[in-house]
Parts: structure tokens; sequence; C-alpha cells
């Protein structure tokens, strides 16, 4: 697996451990939500960097008051086709306000990474080979979109207007 | 209508180079079918029986004759010199293939075209009424809102992977035209106490394996607040329709299986929660800004009558004819609306020739206001602005190219799929029982007798052919190797939307064709006077006198 | 066992094809390769398998065929519809070119 993060490839600092792995303080470590649930008491008072990998149909709410705990979340893709990991991003970026890494896993492919990136994910684990090039080019298809986006790209009503107030001056 | 501006323009653009890109990928080897399928089907693009099929979005079925003189060109170029309409007031062209779909692209965004999203698990093209800035009984055009939705949903990064396809439709008229009730989410603009104009929303409506009607979520939905509210309902379903089973994963199943009470308070929760965040509702000067495109036109004054029109009204049996059932009244004095039928005898539903493309285009060039055209779920055009006194050389024009029939809303203004002639998914052909039972009822006096009649027909149980919501229906199936055709009765898509009951045992491809005279046969004479129509004899007397005639009384 | 071939469509233009004897694809049924038992199928099979993988085809799938005048015709109505086109549309597909160019690729 590789990890493309901020444009550029990266190498992955963090073990996505099982859940009868136990968290290492010297070593950043994702583990499952179930998981995370179950041992938050011990978890939370570690000295590990943490992050929390979520299924779809796991609810991302639930982590509300570690968030600032978190350093990563993993929102996977079991198939690109399953579409609530956006759901679970947008919410975790504009409705909880996580400002920490959030990972794409799972089936993440080229042709979705300019949907997830405008979600609010911003670090993708791809294929061994897929390069960052690629990923780079994926996210520039488009110059303007029709929604506001939690990535901080303005909807194209709001470049609309802008433009009509400085033609009007 | 609307017109592209510079970012719309450069966003169809764009999406045509990524197409093209996804296309060489695909052929290099570099994704396989299962990546790239999706993907196409975004684009409109299928694999079908023959080749593969574009289907082109017309939002909300408006467009213009330089438009249409392009689907007549690719129809020409890249197919095999026609289109079909569909009930989805798109156009779908079924000879294409794959390394040619990004020059077709590049050619309908050269006119403000697209097939973005005209399939795929996301949000399709808005259904929306026909006769939308036109009709007599509109308080609003709902055209400013499928617009304003058309642009939300394109590329929508939350909802583009959705359990299934989500179809949304805007009336803003008295009388539903756009069948609102079997819509994923029905709008109905409306006005509350106060007076302001908002949206009555109704979700989970829908035809398919599992027919629903939608129910009523919210009476008032303030119109400035219909995006974000639209986004509640989408992250519902979102994260909770089904994903198990394709033919669960509707929205009218997650409605039916937690409630639609259960459903209301989870959209409301969300919406609540929505609206401390930034806001995706349209800012005022935007929606000012789309609402302008939809200013009425600059008609002209004229008067109610126009003695020309009348004249030839009172000489020309035909002509009276054709007025009588494509012809319909116009909100502004000397105007109407003109129904296109393409549905001559025997024909196939839907289909129009590139010469008849670029007819249509003459003719709403040199007497529709705008040039405007509307394509309708009923696989009809229209023009929706003409002046009394043209609709005289409209007929002529229409006559010349064989598109005169005077049947709409009649028994042979019949919708049908494309069924098994065509498509992949179909089990039974709907076109040729279309054909044959439009042949039966070829004498338009007949029809006129008849009165209004809506025959619908689906090759198969997914219902594009609507026939769910058929006055009568028709469902193709295979049974063990042959075809065979279930008939339903009683399905409406109106303001009474109702799914239509199976009658009882199916028919042979020959044996529909009686059955549906029989049924007919049988509302004539009961039918209390030539005023009460066949939906109402039925709803009065219920199946059992149809069911008598079809089965024998013992079976009944 | 009945006695099979394999249809697919070609990737780059969907035109409804069947494999032949001679490993390639035709668009025409009459040149199709047929196999009437477990063996052959599973052959037929794995052939359409590998060329999806190769992006040569899409859609590939053993139909049910029966000799007529010395060759493969479908048995299913909708098979029968890829083989000849529309039944609606005789000027269209492939029942639509001269019978010269049937035999020809028979």
């Amino acid at each position: 697996m590789a990890l493309i993060k901020n444009g550029t490839q990266v190498s992955d600092q963090w073990i996505t451990a099982d859940d009868d792995t136990p968290v290492q303080a010297d070593i950043p470590t994702i583990v499952s939500y179930k998981r995370f649930l179950a041992e938050r008491e011990t978890l939370v008072r570690s000295r590990a960097e943490l992050g929390v990998k979520v299924s779809p149909g796991e609810d991302v709410t639930a982590l509300e008051r570690d968030l600032a705990r978190l350093q990563v979340i993993a929102l996977d893709f079991p198939k690109f086709t399953d579409g609530r990991s956006y759901s679970a991003a947008r919410i975790l970026r504009q409705r909880l306000g996580f400002e920490g890494e959030i990972r794409a896993t799972g089936d993440v492919l080229r042709d979705q990474y300019l949907f997830m990136q405008r979600a609010g994910f911003d670090s993708y684990e791809v294929n061994d080979g897929v390069e960052a090039r690629q990923w780079l080019d994926a996210v520039r298809e488009f110059s303007h979109y029709y929604q506001p986006a939690p990535n901080g790209t303005s909807a194209v009503w709001a470049r609309r207007h802008a433009h009509l107030a400085a033609a009007a001056e | 209508m609307y017109r592209y501006d510079e970012f719309d323009a450069q966003l169809v653009q764009e999406r045509v180079a990524q197409f093209r890109g996804q296309v060489a990928r695909r052929v290099a080897g570099e994704m396989t079918e299962d990546e790239f399928k999706p993907l196409r089907l975004m684009n409109g693009l299928y694999l079908q029986i023959h080749a593969y099929m574009l289907r082109v979005a017309i939002p909300y079925g408006t467009f213009n004759a330089p438009q249409m003189r392009k689907l007549a060109h690719i129809a020409r170029v890249y197919d095999k010199g026609y289109g079909h309409f569909t009930t989805r007031q798109n156009i779908q062209y079924n000879w294409i293939t794959l390394e040619q779909t990004p020059d077709i692209l590049e050619e309908l965004a050269s006119v403000e075209m697209h097939a973005i999203q005209t399939s795929g698990n996301c949000i399709r093209n808005t259904t929306a009424d026909p006769y939308a800035g036109a009709a007599v009984d509109e308080h609003e055009d709902p055209r400013i809102w499928a617009e304003i939705i058309r642009q939300w949903s394109s590329f929508h990064p939350e909802f583009s992977f959705l359990p299934r396809k989500f179809k949304i439709a805007v009336t803003g008229a008295e009388n539903d035209r756009a069948a609102v009730r079997v819509h994923d989410i029905g709008l109905v603009i409306v006005r509350n106490d106060a007076g302001e104009v908002g949206f009555k929303v109704m979700v989970g409506g829908g035809q398919g394996r599992t027919p629903m009607i939608a129910k009523t979520i919210r009476e008032f939905v303030p119109k400035d607040n219909l995006l974000s509210y639209l986004e509640a309902v989408l992250r519902v379903y979102n994260m909770l329709g089904r994903r198990d089973n394709k033919y669960k994963a509707r929205i009218k199943i997650l409605v039916h299986e937690v409630g639609v009470e259960e459903v209301t308070r989870l959209v409301e929760a969300e919406w609540e929660a929505m609206k401390q965040e930034t806001s995706v509702d349209l800012p005022a000067e935007e929606r000012d800004r789309i609402a302008a495109y939809f200013a009425p036109p600059a008609f002209e004054v004229l008067a109610d009558t126009d003695t020309g029109f009348e004249a030839r009204k009172f000489e020309d049996r035909d002509f009276r004819h054709w007025v009588r059932t494509n012809v319909k009244p116009h909100r502004q004095a000397g105007y109407a609306i003109v129904d296109i039928s393409l549905k001559p005898t025997g024909g196939i539903p839907g289909d129009i020739t590139a010469d008849q493309m670029d007819a249509v285009a003459d003719i709403a060039e040199a007497y529709a206001v705008d040039s405007e055209i509307r394509a309708t779920y009923q696989q009809n055009l229209v023009l929706p602005h003409v002046r009394l006194q043209d609709l005289s050389a409209v007929y002529d024009r229409l006559v010349e190219v064989g598109l005169a029939t005077g049947n709409i809303g009649l028994a042979g203004d019949i919708i049908a799929c494309p069924g098994l002639d065509y498509c992949d998914l179909a089990n039974a052909r709907s076109i040729p029982v279309s054909q044959a039972i439009s042949e039966r009822f070829a004498d338009l006096n007949r029809q006129y007798d008849i009165g209004p009649l809506e025959i619908k027909i689906s090759g198969c149980i997914n219902a594009c052919g609507h026939h769910h919501v058929g006055h009568i229906g028709i469902l193709g199936v295979d049974r063990k190797g042959e075809e065979h055709y279930q008939l339903t009765l009683g399905g409406r898509a109106d303001d009474a939307a109702a799914i239509g009951k199976i009658t009882g045992p199916g028919f042979s491809a020959d044996g529909i064709v009686d059955a549906v005279e029989t049924v007919v046969e049988t509302y004539l004479t009961l039918r209390l006077d030539p005023a009460e129509r066949f939906i109402d004899t039925l709803e009065r007397l219920g199946f059992q006198p149809f069911k008598e005639r079809l089965y024998g009384a013992k079976a009944a | 066992m009945s006695l099979k071939a394999l249809k697919a469509n070609r990737l780059i233009d969907g035109e409804a094809v069947w494999l032949t004897e001679a490993g390639g694809w035709s668009d025409r049924v009459s040149a199709a390769r047929t196999e009437g038992d477990a063996e052959g199928h599973a052959t037929l099979e794995q052939i359409g398998v590998q060329a999806t993988a190769d992006s040569l085809v899409v859609n590939a799938e053993l139909i049910d065929v029966e000799f007529r005048d010395g060759a493969p015709v479908p048995t299913k109505l909708k098979e029968r519809i890829r083989a000849l086109g529309p039944t609606v549309r005789l000027d269209l597909g492939k029942q639509s070119e001269p019978k010269s160019r049937l035999q020809e690729v028979a």
C-alpha cells in the first residue's frame, strides 16, 4: 500500500492494528471503531498517537468527544460504489469540526479521488505503483464546482457573483 | 430557458475531457469493466443488446431548435438516423460506439447539452411539467428550481455513489403533469398561510419491482431552503438506504421499512444540524440570476381568438380534431401550447428520425417563441408558446413530416419502453405490443369516442414504460421462454396517483391486444355517458365487470 | 448436455460478437464455435473470462444454440434478437446486411 497526502507520496507512519494487538506508546496506531468504543477509556489515556478506522454503517458522531485526541480517522470503502463514507467525511469536517487527517482506505481509485477530496478526505491509501502525479491529475480535472465543499473550494455561484461584482466596478 | 455562462460551459467541457480520458484508460486495459461501468453510466452510456446506448439529458425536458438540430446531427453521424425520446424527458441513441462517445459529448457541449447523470446511482435528470411557463394552471415556473437542482446535484461530492438511482420531480401547477408522486422526491410548489412560496415535499414514490406512491414528509419548505432540505433527505438515504440488495435499495424501501414518521424525524434532525453549517442554500442573487432565464418571453399583445384559426377549425375536420387533442390553452392571450405526438399509428413510441428532428427544429424556429421545445415523459414533444394565428401553418408543416397525429392522451398515445428489441434488461418485447394496440385502435374517431385513456407498457419489472401507473398497464414477462403479458388496471400518475392492480392470469402477445380491446369495450358499454372517462368508470364500478369480461363470470 | 456458444459485446464499439472456431470474434452467430459437453462449456467460459480481462469484450456469456441448415442459431428470443437486430426495425442491425455478407463471415 502507498499513501498519498497533500498531493505527494508519503511514507505511512501509521500501523493499522488488529483488535487483539496491543497498542504501543511509540507507534502511531489506527484501531477499529468497535475496539475504540470498547476500549475507549484505556486508549484515550495511552500515550500513543491514535487513529480510528470507521466502516460504512458506523456512526462517526459517536467519536465526537474524542476528536481532539484522534490524529487520523480512516473511512473505509469496501467497494468504491459504497458512498457512505462520503457522508461520514462531510459530517466530520462540517458538523464536528474535525481537523485531523481523514484517510480513504479500501477500494480507493483514481476516478473517485476528486469526490473524496471534495468531501473532506486528505489522504489516500492506494495500491502500490499509483503515483502522486495521477492523483494530482485527477483532482485537477475540474476548475469549478456547483457545491461548496469542506476542502475549502467555493461553489461556482460564489465565483459567479464575485465575477459579476468585479465586472460592475 | 437557461443558458450556460462561462462556468457551466467550462464544467461541461471538462467533463467531456474527463470522460475521454476514462474511455482511453478503459480501452488501454488500465481499468476493468467493473471499475468503468459506474463511470460510463454516470455519463449515460449503457451497453445494450446490439451496441452501446447513449442517453442524453434534456434537463427537465426543456431545449430549443439549435439543440434539436444537434440531436439530429448526432443521429445521422454517430447513430442510424433516429433517436428515441424516453419516459424521463431524455433522448437516447441505440447504436453508439464507445470510442465515438467522447466526440458525441463534445458535440453536445457545443450546444450546452450533456449526458451527465442520466444513469448511475446518483441524482438523475429532474422531471418537470412540460407545459411550464405556458400552462394556465401554473403558480410558479418549476424549471427555475429544476435548474437549481440540476446544478446542485451535478458531480455532488457526497451523493454520487448512492445505494441506487434517485429521481426528483417538480411541479408548480394545479394539475400534476410531472408524475411527482412516483418519484423518489416529489416537489409541489405551494403557498403557506403567510403567502410565502415553498415546497411540499413527498418522498419514496417509485415504480419498478415494488411500486409505491410517495408520502408527504413536509408540508412546507421555504423555497430558499430547498437545497439544504434536499441534502438532508439525500444524506439520510445515503447513510441508511439498503445496499445489500439492489431491488431493495431505493428510498421507497427505506420509507417502507422504517416508516415515514421515522424518515421524517431523521430528515428533520439532519436538516436542523445542517443549519449550523456552511449553507448549500443559494444566495438570493444566484437564485434570481437563474430565475431570470425563465422570465416569461416577450409575448406579443394579441386578441384571445384568431379569425384565420377559427375559420380553419370550422372548415377542416382533420385540423379541428388535431386541435382538440394536441392544442392546449396558454396563459397568454393569443397563444397556445402545441403537443407533437411521437405516436403515429403503428409506430414506435418516442422514435423520431433525424429529418423529423430537423423539421421540428425548423417549425420551432419559425413559429415557437425563442424556438423552445419540450420533451414529455409520455414520449412526445411540445411547442410551449405558439401564436394562435400560426397554428394552421404549424399543423401543415407537421403533416408534411408525419408528426400531426391527433391522439394526445388517447388510446393511441401509448408509452412503451424499448423492451427486448433493444434493452439488455428486458424480458419481453414492448414495442410490437404497442404497435399492435395502436393498429387495433387506428380509427381516430373510435379513439375520440373512447376519450382519455393511458396505456403504458414495460418489457420488464423495472417499469421504464410506467405500466404501474397506466390506466391500462401491460408488463411483459418471460414465461418458460415465451413472451407473456400481465394486465393491470387503475393506475394513474396524476394528483390522484395510484398503482394499477393485476387483473388475473396474463396473456400471450396476441391475447394481450384482445384483452385491452375487451377492457375498452367493457368500459364503453358501462360508462354513464361519454363524459365519464375510462378511469372514472373503473373507479366507480371496480374491477369485477372488467374481470368478468376478460376471464368469464366464473373465473371472476 | 445442451449445445452452447459464447456471446459477448466488443468493448470498443459494443457490437454483438460470438467466439469462432479460429479463436477470433465474429459478428455472425453462424460462425460461432459450439460446444456440447461440460468440458467444452468450461473452455468457452474460460475464454470469455480471459477476453474480458484482456479488455477485448464485455458481457461474455454462454448461450444456448441449435443447428439449423448447418449453422448454429440461438434458441432464446433475446439471443435471436441479438443475432439479427430489432424485430421492429428489419432495416437495422445484422439482419439488414446483404445475404452474401452473411455467407462470407459464416
